[in-house]
């Protein structure tokens, strides 16, 4: 059982940051709409506020992480470009995906909506953290500023779905693969 | 009433959030009509290339969020101390964040 350097770092970039940010931002909507709406059954502790701080501090952090690994990281091994006279495109997922009338899609919307909209993410949440670090508990009384953060967080869940879903698609369809080769266990032969 | 209580109901200038969301929506936008003009202007595409293996991308994202980060900023330092008519502001954020959203839509952005 192998996996390769290029694929490890796709699999980090798209389900290990990724794939947390998608299941961190649900979570985080429902604390903030239910525990600071204003018909709360009880009063945010001081306790649930540090739980919340920390709670945007990791989604931020891993929205940002999610962005930079795949602009810096992933996306430059998707767009390499081919040596003249490249027949087997295995390696240039781009190109691979625009050689077939049937994929071409995968990376003229896919993609290029995908690698765009994803920025949208970090941005929406490092605001939603500011705001929470500095009206926390008053937030209850901020209608307006809470359901600003609900608003943003909800895009934030939306674009990172669409960047998801596509990555997920092109790399079923053409992978980042190559670099070196890391053993992970061997199987038993039956 | 406790201490924490009474921390949590002394009000504050609403000024800090709104700088904060307005700031984010302009950010947005600015980060998909900077995609639109990188993919449409020779110049400006290759303008943004600030990192060749990422190509137009690193620039676009990366102006956007000097952007994003000098309006917040700016905002900041002039609303902080303020209570702003934050319902309107708001509303203006979420409508360029929407902007934002079907403006990176390659089918939308081609229109342009």
């Amino acid at each position: 059982m192998e996996i390769t350097a290029r694929g490890l770092w796709t699999l980090i970039h798209g389900m290990g940051f990724g794939g947390l940010y998608l299941l961190a931002c649900s979570g985080a909507m429902v604390e903030v709409g239910r525990r600071y709406a204003p018909s709360a059954p009880g009063p945010a502790t001081a306790d649930d506020e540090t739980f919340l701080r920390i709670y945007f501090v990791a989604m931020a952090a891993l929205a940002w992480l999610t962005v930079l690994s795949g602009t810096y990281i992933v996306y430059p091994w998707y767009r390499a470009t081919p040596p003249a006279g490249t027949t087997n495109l295995a390696a240039y997922p781009q190109r691979l995906l625009m050689s077939n009338p049937a994929t071409i899609g995968w990376h003229s919307i896919g993609m290029e909506w995908k690698e765009h909209v994803a920025w949208l993410v970090p941005i929406a949440v490092t605001m939603a953290m500011a705001v929470f670090f500095r009206y926390g508990r008053r937030l209850r009384n901020e209608f307006a500023l809470r359901n600003a953060v609900l608003g943003f967080l909800f895009a934030s869940l939306f674009a990172a779905g669409v960047a998801g879903f596509f990555g997920a698609e092109i790399d079923d369809r053409a992978g980042v693969r190559g670099g070196s080769t890391i053993h992970l266990m061997s199987g038993a032969q039956r | 009433m406790t201490a924490q209580q009474n921390a949590a109901a002394e009000p504050v200038p609403n000024g800090s959030g709104a700088a904060a969301v307005l700031a984010a929506g302009i950010g947005s936008f600015t980060l998909a009509s900077l995609a639109i003009a990188a993919d449409q202007i020779a110049g400006v595409k290759s303008a943004m290339v600030f990192y060749k293996p990422t190509g137009p991308l690193s620039g676009v994202t990366t102006v956007a969020v000097v952007v994003w980060l000098a309006v917040w900023a700016i905002l900041e330092g002039l609303w902080r101390k303020r209570t702003v008519a934050l319902g309107s502001i708001s509303a203006a954020a979420v409508a360029l964040l929407v902007l934002a959203l079907l403006l990176t839509f390659p089918p939308i952005a081609d229109l342009f």
